[in-house]
């Protein structure tokens, strides 16, 4: 991965539909998650895609440190995005800026619509994402540590929260966007999948898209998290029952 | 965005226990996944959606007719009645004290649920925030409040001694069938020890006995779903040596313990398999048996 010039652009899809590092519109980066990556944490999760890190952790359903926060008839869901000083080429300032509390809200937002929060009233449950190394996508990789780490902690929810990003870059549509993609392309697209319901409860945009190339980036990013769901699904497995166990609708048919 | 929320969810219930369907193999279901139950009620760690019901934590499947319920492998401590637990002062008021004991909740212990006689603010001078105690689980009230008491037989103050915590659903495998595991280990270590319902084992003994006691423990939690463990642990503690282990010496949190290929043969004492104790076979601490689900 050479370093690339503000000025010089890259090119960011060959004639015949590559990409930067090689891969169609529709492909994603490698990713590899391992569940229960931390011993002191309820609940762990470990997450490199393409060249991102992020560790997840989970502490919960717990007291509510400032008791002001508690809520009487359900648990509240803090979340905290950070990015650590040498997640990126530039030292990042450490610490809490707009941008990383921006994410942790939408996040925790996210989260919330599918933990079953009724049945924890006046707990909390905190969540810390730390991206160690960034490469674009750092809130959706967020988001699938964040969500392994939950089930990690056997904290109950609607499903399992695969995220990916969809961007448009050189005028095309592309799935899970690599940094220098995100930093020339013309649009950024992250969303968060209920696989369950089919429901999207993160999506964000920055950028242009015309209608048709969002409702395509939309159909494309839908599909991207259906394959992360099954990686997921495959590191809790791994984790729970490492002699591969038949899934509970196999047994029944 | 919360109105999407399935109606029908249920909490989960039977905290920590380590049991699968009672008929046929483990089925592990994690949250989201699909799970038969047609004519069945959604119980705990379901719910349904349109008639289809769903898993909504990660366990092993429970089919019991007609209730189908998931049973979590993993999570914090859900307090039952009757349990019997390890907790941690975390806060002193005029009349009350909060014990952390691994639930979602501090438990408050009244003055009045103690062996001492107090007049009101003096409840410092019995117990301070980290001092370790052994509670018995009274009641969970509908608010969600947990009540717990010192009043009975092996319930008090503990004074010195280490406190081991581990995850509450491998404390079956701690106690093991009729208490033969917890007896194996106090035998041979001559320790004293307190297994808390909770996951928060104290433990008081010599420094070198307690690191023995600290690695079987360890070696419970990591295996504790393989079967013959209770001799495994037994030549352990006889040899000093963990079968097939590259490792140099006992030790916490040393990374993972390759299997036990070799059974370690012990004289004599042929133990049938420990699998799971049975409920009422458990020593003390209270009864293991598995909530009714309405």
């Amino acid at each position: 991965m050479g370093s690339v010039g503000a000025k010089d652009v890259p090119v960011l899809m060959t004639e015949d539909g590559r990409r930067i590092d090689g891969r169609r519109a529709d492909e994603l980066r490698p990713l590899r998650i391992q569940a229960g990556a931390l011993r002191q944490a309820d609940g762990s999760a470990f997450v490199e895609w393409g060249a991102n890190k992020v560790m997840a952790a989970v502490y919960g359903p717990r007291e509510v440190h400032p008791r002001h926060l508690q809520e009487n008839n359900k648990a509240i869901v803090q979340c905290k995005y950070n990015m650590a000083a040498f997640s990126v080429d530039e030292r990042k300032r450490p610490g809490l800026d707009r941008r990383s509390q921006e994410i942790s809200k939408v996040i925790a937002e996210a989260f919330e619509s599918v933990i079953f929060v009724e049945e924890y009233p006046r707990t909390s449950i905190d969540i810390y994402i730390e991206v160690l190394q960034a490469n674009a996508g750092t809130r959706c990789a967020g988001v699938v540590a964040a969500s392994v780490a939950l089930a990690d902690a056997g904290i109950p929810m609607v499903d399992l929260l695969p995220a990916v990003a969809v961007g448009k870059v050189a005028g095309h549509v592309v799935l899970d966007l690599k940094k220098e993609e995100d930093n020339f392309g013309e649009a950024d697209l992250p969303m968060a999948l209920v696989p369950q319901s089919g429901r999207l409860v993160l999506l964000q945009m920055e950028g242009h898209m015309t209608r048709t190339e969002l409702s395509k980036a939309l159909d494309l990013g839908v599909g991207g998290c259906r394959k992360i769901y099954e990686e997921m699904k495959r590191a809790l497995r791994e984790r729970y029952a490492p002699t591969g166990t038949a899934s509970a609708m196999e047994v029944a048919a | 965005m919360r109105d999407g929320h399935p109606p029908r969810h249920r909490g989960r219930g039977g905290g920590g226990r380590n049991r699968p369907a009672a008929s046929s193999e483990r089925i592990l279901v994690l949250p989201g996944e699909e799970v038969p139950g047609r004519g069945l009620k959604p119980g705990p760690g379901t719910y349904r959606v349109s008639g289809r019901i769903y898993a909504s934590v990660l366990g092993l499947l429970s089919h019991k007719p007609p209730v189908v319920r998931v049973v979590p492998l993993s999570g914090r401590y859900i307090p039952k009645a009757h349990d019997t637990v390890v907790g941690t002062v975390t806060d002193v008021q005029g009349t009350f004290w909060l014990l952390d004991i691994g639930a979602p909740r501090w438990a408050p212990l009244h003055m009045t649920g103690t062996p001492w006689k107090i007049d009101f603010g003096e409840t410092q001078q019995y117990l301070k925030v980290g001092d370790s105690v052994v509670v018995g689980v009274e009641a969970i009230e509908n608010t969600g409040r947990i009540g717990v008491t010192m009043l009975g037989e092996g319930l008090g103050k503990l004074e010195g001694g280490a406190m081991i915590t581990i995850s509450p659903a491998k404390i079956p495998r701690v106690i093991g069938r009729g208490g033969s595991m917890i007896q194996t280990i106090t035998r041979h270590t001559g320790a004293r020890i307190v297994v808390g319902q909770n996951g928060r084992i104290w433990v008081d003994a010599a420094p070198e006995q307690l690191l023995r006691v600290r690695e079987c423990l360890r070696v419970i939690e990591e295996e504790g779903h393989r079967s013959g463990l209770t001799e495994r642990i037994e030549g352990f503690l006889r040899s000093g040596e963990l079968p097939e282990s590259d490792r140099d010496g006992p030790g916490p949190d040393v990374g993972p313990v390759p299997p036990f290929d070799r059974e370690p043969v012990g004289p004599g004492d042929v133990e049938p398999d420990d699998d799971e104790p049975d409920d009422d076979e458990i020593a003390g601490s209270g009864t293991m048996e598995p909530t009714p689900d309405e």
